[in-house]
């Protein structure tokens, strides 16, 4: 892998226009409107063209008030269809901004002949190249790299200035207008940020890649915080760690298979998919292997308990000692699952092992004994209170003893035999 | 400030020929009363009947076909910072990134004042409001972690947090536990008994006359409002619930289609 100057930059300018457009992102999110942000960035395109056709080059200012005005027309047509032709948000915005983009192309052919632009780099962006844009002059800093700084600081200040009116907006519009927080001003100013950053972000990065930071980081950054401010924080930390792993893949995955590289732009858009299924995996709290694992501990504990009650049912009768396949059929589990469980009940002391049979100890059974107390007494409950047939009772009962604490055994009230006739142990 | 005739100054809330449509259906039809003050009135009246909607036309939430509301002889504009609004429960997004407190202290943002932040003092006064409810426990919870009666009773202090003189309560006791009846049974006594005039949006019929001094019935139009004992008959509820297509609403919808 060559690094250069240049691809520092590539990732500088990646990362500034990344965090800029996570933060109005996040409050798409929040405010159920992601696609919001595609709309917004694909309508940006016709803004672009008629402020080329209008005055004849590639002016930034008048580009950017051609895409604003695109941007916050979207906005308005959408709400507008939505209300009028009664169809739900998604098909309104899905009318408009089709339409939008498709004129824009048309429009764009027309320019095409007239003013040095190429839709191409429009979509996909030109980011490789930024760092050959430098304007103004002898700074040795692209001119991509100072838009979207300014893109980011300016929906910082927004966003600090007018934090508790977004939060409030977004969660409660209804309080919001009582108290006066016009919740259509607020929308409006979502609607101007959003545009600017989609046109600012436009040419460094293209129009795929803002489509995918408006929306994924914050998705990402919602799995991981239920805090408002903290969903900032996290946008702004996973779109920057997005824009490094996309241009570091992007130069070196392709290389492995002996191709030269792909665009960066497309990595960073992917990094940031890959940066939400990692944290769709791990999160602590919402995350999936956590809560797998979560399910698969709560199956042992069962399995664990199953295994000291029927040990000391066997002792009951006489009998104590059992194989692990006996038992595992007798629970009606795999042996797998039954060996893990007697391990981490040995590991407890609640069991030991002589030959390959397994039976109780002292402290197993005193655990055990509060278990089939608990399944007998749950059995005398539910008989004089739901009454049903045995069978069922026992079912019940297997299920409850699992979770019975000793407030809720203490209220269970005292009996000497269980429906099936079978004695409750008195707690050891 | 302009008082229409036949209407009073010193009313909190007076509705004078109030109508409002959705899609030019009419919900409300020339609805025309004043609010007592210092009262806990509940607004009582069928599905559809418009109640709702009346509280949500008094605060500009939803745009008036014709007519005009005073709050204390002044446009709700001028004086919103005297009410209190508890909305529907499932008006909002329950997954929304935020805690107990978080919530109950938008009751203050209008105090706060725009771009202003968040003081001391307010979250002081969110966390009395919270106490009030017996939700302190809970501040720092995520509400999406709450039942649905610890919601409702966020919801309650964020009003109290308002700390206003007219309180607009949407069903606020819609499915909520025995606790949370209680504590917002206690929250409307101690407002009644600082003089606040309170307006709940209500469905249960049976707890009317318990929990309070004055009602409304609603359909669409007003049948008949004044204090309980004098209003809540089984005469004046059949004409509130016994067929909704009378004879005005009849015309009324026709002149709709019109």
């Amino acid at each position: 892998m060559s690094w250069s100057i240049i691809d520092t930059w590539i990732i500088i300018i990646g990362a500034l226009c990344a965090a800029g457009c996570a933060i109005p992102g996040t409050i798409l999110v929040l405010r159920r409107m992601s696609m919001m942000g595609d709309a917004i960035s694909h309508t940006v395109l016709p803004g672009i063209a008629i402020a080329f056709l209008v005055t004849g080059s590639r002016d930034p200012t008048a580009m950017l008030i051609g895409s604003v005005a695109v941007g916050l027309l979207t906005a308005f047509l959408i709400q507008g269809i939505q209300s009028l032709g009664k169809v739900e948000a998604g098909a309104s915005m899905g009318i408009v901004f089709t339409v939008l983009f498709a004129f824009g192309l048309v429009l764009m052919r027309q320019a095409v002949d007239h003013v040095d632009i190429d839709p191409d780099c429009v979509l996909y962006g030109s980011i490789e190249l930024a760092w050959f844009d430098q304007e103004p002059d002898g700074l040795g800093i692209p001119r991509g790299a100072i838009v979207n700084s300014v893109m980011l600081l300016a929906n910082l200040f927004v966003v600090l200035l007018f934090y508790k009116e977004f939060k409030i907006t977004s969660f409660d519009p209804a309080l919001a207008k009582s108290q006066g927080i016009q919740p259509s001003f607020m929308h409006y100013l979502l609607m101007t940020m959003t545009a600017t950053t989609a046109v600012a972000a436009f040419e460094t990065v293209g129009s795929i890649l803002v489509v995918a930071m408006f929306i994924v980081p914050p998705a990402t950054a919602y799995l991981l915080t239920n805090r408002f401010g903290m969903m900032f924080v996290f946008s702004i930390a996973l779109s920057i760690v997005a824009a490094a792993l996309g241009h570091l893949s992007a130069i070196t995955i392709p290389t492995w298979f002996g191709f030269s590289g792909t665009s960066t732009a497309g990595a960073m858009a992917v990094a940031t998919g890959v940066l939400f299924i990692v944290v769709l995996l791990v999160s602590p709290n919402q995350g999936m292997i956590s809560r797998l694992w979560r399910r698969l501990s709560v199956r042992i504990l069962v399995i664990r308990e199953d295994i000291l009650g029927l040990l000391w049912r066997l002792e009951e009768r006489g009998q104590g000692k059992m194989l692990p396949i006996q038992l595992s059929e007798a629970i009606g589990t795999t042996e797998l699952s039954v060996r893990m469980a007697l391990l981490s009940l040995k590991k407890r002391g609640s069991v030991s092992k002589t030959a390959s049979s397994w039976s109780l100890t002292e402290r197993g059974r005193t655990n055990a004994t509060k278990l089939v107390r608990s399944h007998r007494l749950w059995e005398v409950y539910l008989d004089k209170h739901f009454p049903q047939d045995t069978h069922q009772l026992h079912h019940a009962a297997s299920r409850l003893e699992h979770v019975t604490t000793d407030a809720m055994e203490s209220n269970l009230g005292h009996a000497e035999v269980d429906p099936h006739g079978s004695p409750v142990p008195d707690e050891e | 400030m302009k008082v229409e005739a036949g209407h009073s100054p010193t009313s909190p809330v007076s509705i004078h020929d109030l109508t409002v449509a959705y899609n030019r259906k009419p919900v409300l039809w020339d609805v025309d009363l004043d609010i007592p003050e210092g009262k806990l009135i509940a607004i009582v009246g069928p599905n559809g009947a418009g109640k709702s909607t009346l509280i949500k036309a008094v605060m500009d939430l939803v745009p008036k076909a014709s007519g005009k509301v005073m709050i204390y002889g002044n446009t709700f504009k001028k004086q919103r910072k005297l009410v209190s609004y508890v909305p529907q429960r499932e008006s909002v997004d329950w997954d929304f990134p935020i805690d107990a407190l978080g919530v109950v202290t938008m009751g203050r943002y209008s105090r706060i004042g725009w771009c202003k932040p968040v003081r001391k003092i307010d979250y002081k006064r969110a966390m009395d409001a919270l106490e009030r409810v017996g939700m302190s426990d809970y501040a720092r919870r995520q509400i999406s972690q709450l039942s649905g009666g610890q919601q409702q009773r966020v919801f309650l202090a964020r009003a109290l947090a308002q700390d206003s003189t007219i309180y607009f309560m949407d069903e606020p006791f819609a499915s909520v536990d025995a606790a949370t009846e209680k504590a917002i049974v206690k929250v409307l006594s101690d407002l009644r008994s600082s003089g606040k005039t309170v307006v709940v949006v209500h469905h249960d019929l049976q707890t009317v006359r318990e929990y309070f001094s004055h009602v409304i019935l609603l359909n669409m139009r007003v049948v008949a409002h004044g204090r309980v004992e004098d209003i809540f008959t089984e005469e004046n509820l059949k004409k509130t619930y016994g067929g909704r297509l009378t004879l005005l609403s009849e015309a009324v919808e026709r002149m709709a289609r019109h």
